[in-house]
């Protein structure tokens, strides 16, 4: 294990052997997190994940013909370019495909993913027996390790462009994936911006292949932008949170890689980003599965009491007859039968009345609102039958306007519209006084 | 879907596009001789049309009959396989500002991370231009437009909280953003609740009291005599093209519908409770 000045050293780039594999997975997850979001909301990430694979052919080609012309043949700017161009031939595949034939777009790419791969597999290990040919391999998997000085400047300097055009054509990417036919008929050309974007994405995709690997750099791509997303609604933001997670999924993955030898870097990274990925589907408050289950919660826990409230009302008033209604005690065999509760829910919500003081302590078998809770009853049966009204009133509108919130009934509606539902239902009184039901005198 | 390989030249061949006399130049939307095809079918064929200024025109048709096609095929988003579209006298490229395109509303995703105000401020994007971004001027004109169609409350909601109606008073004020003279609205009422329509039959009134003229794609016969002035039936081909009153006639929609006699029960009863 290593200790705490170790970890330290590698996490703050003191240490002169992982710096630059760090900073290189660092700035390709902040580029990734980036492009891999306009890749995502065009919903293109099957489309990256061809053509990563296709990159392949193009890296054993590249190597075969640098052999062949007398180079030492692994030159790393040589064979991105194979891989680049084998991309790009990938891609064009595909389009081909999708216009020339009827099959459907996931059809044309996982032929292309799975046709390219196997053509680099094969050319592989033809090329396998050349001098100097050991760790070619590696690009499938990525080994960071093997990161130097001129590749990381290499590294960097794409990154940095991916990022900055990504940020520049803000406006124009927008519109495009949001509505690409809008665009179209707007002027925008939008042919010109999905090449870019494509072009984009193959320039992530090959500058990850060294340190991630082919079969990775996808997850790199997708996972930071899927993760953001749940922590905001709008896109920027999204954009500089993907960028953030993508960057510290390569800061943290290549430095847990660097200390555990035996751990392959793009795998780790992978790792953390879907690390990062399961923190936001839980937890982020804006669309994250535990945030939406605790308001679900309240939400019930708030109807239930309006509920148990009204219930308990509309009892007050069946005995009141034609008098007042005044706030006495009720048998509790009255109420189960207000609702669809059953005995066990009942006394639950029975048990968060009394705690919050709209019940009397009584005799069992009976219960009495208190003098606060009468009044909050009251308050939920005259705004609920407010709405009621409102909704039979104004049919046709109501439902896709209203939500139906007994507390929001004078926000919602205004106090002039309020007024005029009180004087249609009878109450003439402004305040406390609660109408009668819209429908208790006919079919109730 | 892939607009985007269709807009190239090779797509849109040169074509003799002379003015020609039943034609003239002042007309919002002219169209000759247009035939559009997919995949070997051809979905419009020979369409000769002008549309009237300032009129609220309705395109009515039995489903696939390339209503949504014609709107497509006039703003190059579709290839043409002959003919020519011009709004006022010129070809739709060199007249993009003049005309605004409200897609069907299922077209796009509403999960996207956008709220109402930024799908509305794209309505400025063509005026902006290349990497300006939208400044306060335009955002200011994007909430009139979302007060014009009554959802000003709603500007920074996220576009998948709204409601389906409130989504298509989104798609308009976007279209209002761009303060055009030729409005082309593929199904506007579809799946929208009363108040909602109702508030874009105003809206399109208005609009055309202000001189200004609209295309709207419509599919509900009932309504089409109480909310256009003009229509175009259309199967394939024009059955017929005029002022509603004259045009929107049985046999008129026995040919644009033929035998199918639900529809044909549904335009009798619509022509029964006309005017409404």
């Amino acid at each position: 294990m290593p200790g705490l000045s170790e970890i330290l050293e590698v996490l703050l780039l003191q240490n002169y052997n992982t710096r630059l594999v760090v900073l290189s997975t660092t700035l390709l997850g902040v580029a990734a997190g980036l492009v891999g979001s306009f890749l995502l909301l065009r919903k293109r990430s099957l489309m990256g994940d061809a053509l990563s694979h296709a990159t392949l052919p193009g890296i054993a080609i590249a190597f075969g013909v640098m052999v062949a012309l007398g180079g030492e043949g692994k030159s790393l700017p040589a064979l991105l370019l194979g891989a680049t161009l084998s991309g790009v031939a990938g891609i064009a595949t595909m389009l081909i495909i999708r216009h020339t034939t009827r099959l459907r777009d996931d059809v044309a790419m996982g032929f292309v993913l799975s046709v390219f791969f196997g053509v680099g597999v094969a050319s592989l290990r033809m090329v396998q027996n050349l001098p100097n040919a050991a760790g070619l391999e590696s690009f499938i998997y990525g080994k960071a390790a093997s990161v130097v000085m001129s590749d990381f400047l290499l590294i960097a300097l794409v990154a940095g462009v991916a990022s900055l055009v990504c940020l520049i054509f803000l406006k124009e990417f927008l519109v495009l994936c949001f509505d690409d036919g809008y665009a179209a008929a707007q002027g925008w050309p939008t042919l010109f911006l999905d090449v870019l974007l494509l072009g984009l994405v193959t320039a992530v995709t090959v500058i990850g292949l060294q340190s991630v690997g082919l079969i990775l750099v996808i997850a790199f791509l997708i996972t930071p932008p899927t993760a953001a997303r749940f922590w905001t609604d709008r896109l920027l933001p999204m954009l500089l949170i993907s960028a953030v997670i993508g960057g510290v999924s390569g800061w943290l993955g290549a430095s847990l890689s660097a200390l555990t030898p035996q751990l392959p870097a793009g795998a780790v990274i992978v790792l953390v980003a879907a690390a990062l990925f399961l923190v936001s589907m839980l937890f982020a408050p804006v669309r994250g599965v535990l945030p939406r289950l605790l308001n679900q919660a309240a939400l019930r826990r708030k109807e239930d009491r309006q509920h148990f409230l009204r219930a308990a009302y509309e009892i007050l008033e069946d005995q009141a007859g034609d008098a007042p209604v005044a706030n006495r005690s009720f048998p509790y065999e009255a109420l189960l039968p207000k609702r669809s509760w059953t005995p066990r829910q009942l006394r639950q919500i029975l048990r968060v009345a009394r705690r919050e003081d709209h019940l009397e302590p009584t005799p069992p078998g009976r219960l009495r609102l208190s003098e606060p809770g009468f009044g909050e009853a009251a308050r939920v049966t005259r705004n609920h039958r407010l709405w009621e009204s409102y909704l039979i009133q104004y049919a046709d509108v109501a439902p896709s306007h209203v939500d139906r919130d007994a507390d929001m009934v004078e926000h919602i509606l205004g106090a002039e519209l309020v007024r005029e539902l009180e004087a249609k239902l009878g109450g003439t009184l402004p305040g406390q006084t609660v109408p009668p039901s819209p429908h208790s005198s006919g079919e109730r | 879907m892939h607009t985007e390989s269709l807009s190239g030249q090779g797509v849109f061949p040169a074509r003799n596009t002379e003015p020609r006399p039943e034609h003239p130049p002042e007309v919002p939307l002219a169209i000759h001789d247009l035939t559009v095809a997919y995949q070997r079918k051809p979905v419009l064929w020979d369409i000769e049309l002008n549309i009237p200024e300032g009129k609220l025109v309705g395109i009515v048709g039995p489903n696939g009959a390339g209503k949504s096609t014609l709107l497509k095929a006039c703003l190059d988003l579709v290839p043409r396989t002959s003919g020519w579209a011009h709004i006022y006298g010129v070809p739709y490229r060199k007249a993009r500002h003049r005309v605004a395109y409200v897609p069907q509303r299922e077209s796009v995703d509403w999960d996207f991370p956008v709220n109402a105000l930024d799908v509305v401020a794209m309505g400025s994007y063509r005026r902006l231009g290349w990497f300006r971004r939208v400044n306060a001027a335009e955002t200011k004109r994007a909430m009139e437009a979302l007060d014009q169609v009554g959802i000003a409350h709603l500007a920074h909601r996220q576009i998948s909280q709204l409601s389906g109606g409130q989504q298509q008073r989104v798609f308009l004020a976007r279209a209002l953003m761009q303060d055009a003279d030729l409005y082309l609205m593929d199904e506007p009422f579809a799946a929208v609740d009363a108040a909602t329509e109702q508030a874009i039959v105003d809206l399109l009134r208005r609009l055309s009291g202000e001189g200004k003229t609209c295309l709207v794609v419509h599919h509900d016969l009932a309504t089409v005599t109480s909310y256009f002035d003009w229509i175009v039936l259309i199967n394939m081909r024009v059955v017929a093209a005029g002022p509603t009153a004259e045009t929107f006639t049985r046999d008129n929609l026995q040919k644009t519908y033929g035998g199918k006699l639900s529809l044909l029960e549904k335009a009798a009863e619509a022509l029964r409770s006309t005017p409404r």
